[in-house]
């Protein structure tokens, strides 16, 4: 017993620290790419090919004409090259278009990717009853669960699905959270977004499963620009997943999604993500530019909303997911683990804008550089004068693995009024030698002393993670500080 | 509206005057400062490190320039109001930015110079082209301005070894008659293995009048040095105020910096420590008392360049009415300087609805082997800590002052002279309680006896 045990942890270390980045494959299915570059009549396109009303359009032409006014903002702790936006291609689709009746309608070599993905969708159905959105180049492929969903009135469907069939539902809130005035990515992003999820979960209802988006760029010189759209009505309760992960290529590639949350009273949301695109190789070549704005608006009063992100992947990220805790009593939390190793660059944090009355908000951001990569948090938490009695509590804390590499921290606070408490600690240090030499004492070899270490550090996070993502963050967790030792 | 035109325009139309008045190692650095701010504006509200004060603003007013540095005739003695009892000090004064000494100074056998900027400069040419202007960056806006206007200022110089016992006192005094900037220029040089002590006040006594100083401060630490620098700023709600300060380690060196606002209008202090020697120590503590619509924004960044070295910051903030308050920290720890521990701590109490806090700590560690941590809060006064002085039959009131003072004793502990311990303690307790600002012509500690002031009582 105690041997297959031990056997059984040895492979567990072992496909933990066994390498390189395993989601690498391109999958060569048929893709509809259209020509790169981006102009009036590429965002008049897209929104043809989708068939979308009107009002869709005039919103991406206004999202479009806004951008073209805007400059790349160059703010963060970050050495981003220059991007070529003309060199982009701005839709990419798995053919066939028509969405797919049932699994069998699937491409065959589609599904075969998401089973290498650890994400067979049947799996998914039959065993761990969570409903899937699979999204592949901006497309989605397939949502399974739909059908029990729809029993309870949860709708969970690609949003091109959703602008057909819930037209006054996505039209209400789309941009409502993030404007497309909102940020140089936010503009790009709602000029050509091609695809996403959307969910609604009604009043009262409390989600039976958990909800679950896998996002993958497959093709070439492409861009994806997805947009995730939750809102949780009165009392509703959801918990969201997502995850993403794209094959190995000597160029950059480019991600500028939006997510935009909606919790109302006494409604909460959980929104977890395991962030795994291709970070580029050992030198810093290739790898995806990960500039996301993701944001939540907790409108009702005792809402709540948790951001959760495990993020080891893309060559540059650049996000804070954000709340802005509009109701009374409402409450923001966000756990984050960002690793970095070799040359990736992280700029991650969070904002938490408290705007009701005894609004609360917890920041828990854990930060791993290795190599030589730059990692960097960078918060604010902002106190409205009216909003009395909030209460913020930030701790963020570096972990260095090498003496190239750089943690920095920027946080923000502005309180406005006296009531308030708000408090942020951080600290930056080395990881522990007692710790490794212990280890090392009794047999554990250094490299896998600091994978043991980080998940320990990194457990307060991991333990707001739904089971099946932890377990999936920690060996990636493992897998990404392969080769930092020495 | 660039408010830097004026100023060039005032220098380009006066130049002869400002050069006449003024020494050649100061006039040589003109020209290129005036290049630097053909191409700038000063910092604006928004701006990186500058979310909440606009300095471009600051500059705007139409004030007045001495730039025939017309001599005031006030009484050193009269205007002196920063006695600190049971501590021997050699005072310096600026009567708006002109320098005048009163006393004499009997450590200058010892090769120590402490003496006008200008004087020092035609006295000392060799010393002052070694050290203005080398350690403040002439792209910095502000110091770039200070260096086109400076037309004198104050030089000290420690020559190896030597220690100055008693601790310099700088006193600054605004008076002016119409909307005036001084432009005050300050530079310390410690040789290896000096020590010296240094507190600057700042007084208004023009209450109705807008006024501003400039100021720049460059300090140079040699190795193994001891240098001390307190700073009190006690104003008026019609004083503003733009100091930065520049500051060169050397290896071994023990750096003290205690930056204090009890009274002004508007203030931004920059404070850059450019740690450059191993084993170096830094200490650098701040506190601002506010209240009405008083302005204090203090900036600070420590580059620690190289290994071994130990820094701590500490600044701590108490609001009240509307006043506003800000705080930029920033911690850099360079590549190759491992075993670095740099601690940073910014305390803050809001004491009204009205009352805005903005803090913004920030770590930028480039190297593994190092110990870092900041820390930022903004709060209120402990409730159950006021109840229970209250059960114990003490005033709120006095009670909020009492926990008041507790709050900011960790930044008066810093100071390593006693007398100013206790009398920095008094000041505090003074300032809260209220009775700081209650003369009408003096900032500091007024109690009217039969309508004379009295001077142990004043700062």
């Amino acid at each position: 017993m105690e041997t297959s045990q031990s056997n059984k942890n040895n492979t567990i270390i072992e496909s933990a620290t066994s390498g390189d980045y395993k989601y690498g494959f391109v999958t060569e299915i048929d893709t509809h790419i259209i020509p790169k570059g981006l102009s009036e009549d590429v965002v008049r396109y897209i929104s043809q090919v989708k068939n979308e009303p009107e009002w869709l359009l005039e919103f991406r032409l206004k999202a479009y004409r806004h951008w073209l006014t805007m400059k790349m903002p160059r703010w963060a702790h970050l050495d981003i090259p220059e991007i070529d936006f003309q060199a982009i291609s701005y839709y990419a689709a798995p053919k066939p278009k028509e969405g797919p009746k049932s699994l069998d309608d699937v491409d065959p070599e589609l599904r075969k990717t998401f089973d290498k993905l650890g994400i067979s969708l049947e799996e998914q159905m039959r065993l761990s009853g969570i409903a899937v959105d699979a999204v592949m180049d901006s497309v989605s492929v397939k949502t399974t669960y739909k059908e029990r969903l729809a029993e309870l009135g949860v709708i969970f469907c690609s949003i091109s699905e959703a602008v057909r069939d819930y037209p006054d539902l996505v039209r209400r809130y789309l941009g409502s959270v993030v404007p497309y005035r909102d940020n140089f990515f936010a503009a790009l992003n709602s000029a050509v977004f091609s695809d996403g999820s959307f969910v609604y979960i009604p009043k009262g209802v409390r989600c039976p499963m958990e909800l679950s988006t896998y996002f993958r760029i497959n093709a070439a010189e492409t861009g994806q620009f997805e947009r995730t759209l939750i809102v949780a009505d009165d009392d509703a309760y959801v918990s969201y997943l997502e995850g993403c992960t794209a094959p190995m290529r000597d160029e950059n590639q480019l991600h500028a999604a939006i997510v935009e949350i909606v919790v109302e009273d006494r409604a909460e949301v959980k929104y977890s993500t395991v962030q795994n695109w291709y970070p580029g190789d050992k030198d810093g070549k290739g790898g995806i530019y990960n500039f996301v704005t993701k944001r939540g608006l907790c409108r009702g009063d005792f809402s709540k909303l948790s951001w959760t992100q495990v993020e080891t992947g893309s060559a540059i990220t650049w996000k804070y997911p954000s709340c802005v805790l509009q109701g009374d009593n409402s409450v923001g939390e966000f756990y984050s683990v960002a690793l970095t190793n070799n040359y990736q660059q992280a700029d991650t944090g969070t904002k938490m804008i408290h705007i009701g009355k005894n609004s609360r908000s917890t920041i828990v951001s854990k930060g791993i550089s290795a190599g030589h990569s730059q990692n960097s948090y960078r918060g604010e938490v902002k106190v409205v004068p009216k909003a009395t009695g909030c209460r913020n509590y930030t701790q963020c804390d570096s972990l260095l693995l090498s003496s190239t590499s750089g943690a920095h921290t920027f946080p923000r606070i502005d309180v406005q009024n006296e009531s308030s408490i708000v408090e942020h600690e951080a600290t930056t240090s080395k990881i522990n030698e007692d710790q490794i030499f212990y280890c090392n004492q009794r047999g554990i070899s250094t490299e896998d002393a600091i994978g043991l270490i980080v998940n320990g550090y990194a457990k307060e996070v991991m333990a707001k993670l739904p089971m099946e993502f932890a377990v999936e963050a920690q060996k990636l967790l493992s897998i990404s500080l392969e080769g930092s030792v020495g | 509206m660039n408010s830097l035109k004026q100023y060039i325009d005032i220098f380009k139309e006066n130049r002869r005057a400002i050069d006449d008045h003024s020494a050649l190692a100061l006039n040589r650095l003109r020209n290129d400062a005036c290049k630097v701010l053909e191409n700038a504006t000063l910092p604006r509200k928004g701006d990186e490190d500058y979310e909440t004060t606009d300095l471009n603003e600051m500059f705007a007013p139409d004030y007045g320039v001495n730039i025939n540095r017309v001599n005031l005739t006030a009484d050193p003695d009269e205007a002196f109001r920063c006695d600190v009892p049971n501590m021997s000090t050699s005072p310096y004064y600026f009567f708006n930015d002109i320098y005048h000494h009163h006393g004499d100074f009997a450590q200058q056998s010892s090769g120590v110079v402490i003496s006008s900027l200008r004087k020092a400069a035609s006295d000392y040419p060799e010393l002052i082209a070694e050290y203005y202007g080398k350690i403040a960056p002439l792209d910095d806006a502000q110091v770039a301005l200070n260096t086109l206007l400076a037309q004198d200022g104050i030089f000290v110089y420690v020559p190896r070894n030597v220690v100055l016992e008693r601790t310099l006192q700088i006193v600054n005094i605004m008076n002016v008659a119409y909307p005036a900037m001084a432009v005050r220029r300050v530079l310390v040089v410690l040789e290896e293995g000096a020590q010296a002590r240094m507190l600057v006040c700042d007084h208004t006594q023009s209450r109705t009048v807008q006024c501003l100083s400039n100021q720049v401060i460059e300090v140079s630490v040699g190795k193994n040095a001891v240098f001390d620098f307190y700073e009190l700023e006690a104003t008026a709600e019609t004083s503003n105020r733009a100091s930065s300060m520049w500051i060169r380690q050397a290896a071994g060196s023990n750096l003290l910096i205690n930056g204090m606002t009890l009274a002004n209008g508007a203030t931004r202090n920059n404070y850059h420590i450019s740690v450059d020697g191993e084993h170096a120590e830094t200490h650098l503590l701040g506190m601002a008392i506010a209240s009405g619509k008083q302005h204090i924004d203090n900036h600070t960044l420590i580059c620690h360049n190289a290994g071994y070295c130990h820094s701590n910051e500490l600044f701590k903030y108490v609001l009240d009415d509307n006043s506003t308050g800000a705080f930029s920290g920033k911690i850099l720890v360079a590549p190759d300087a491992p075993k670095v521990e740099a601690y940073q701590s910014n305390r803050n109490v809001c004491a009204s609805t009205s009352a805005k806090m903005f803090t913004k700590p920030q770590l930028v560690i480039n190297t593994d082997d190092v110990k870092c941590s900041h820390g930022a809060t903004v709060g209120q006064l402990d409730q159950e800590a006021l109840f229970y002085m209250q059960t114990r039959g003490i005033p709120e009131h006095e009670a909020r002052t009492l926990l008041m003072q507790a709050f900011m004793s960790d930044v008066i502990d810093g100071v390593r002279i006693d007398a100013l311990k206790d009398r920095l303690r008094h000041l505090v307790e003074k300032r809260f309680a209220g009775t700081l600002s209650n003369c009408g012509e003096c900032a500091g500690t007024c109690l009217k006896v039969k309508g004379k002031i009295t001077k142990n009582d004043e700062i």
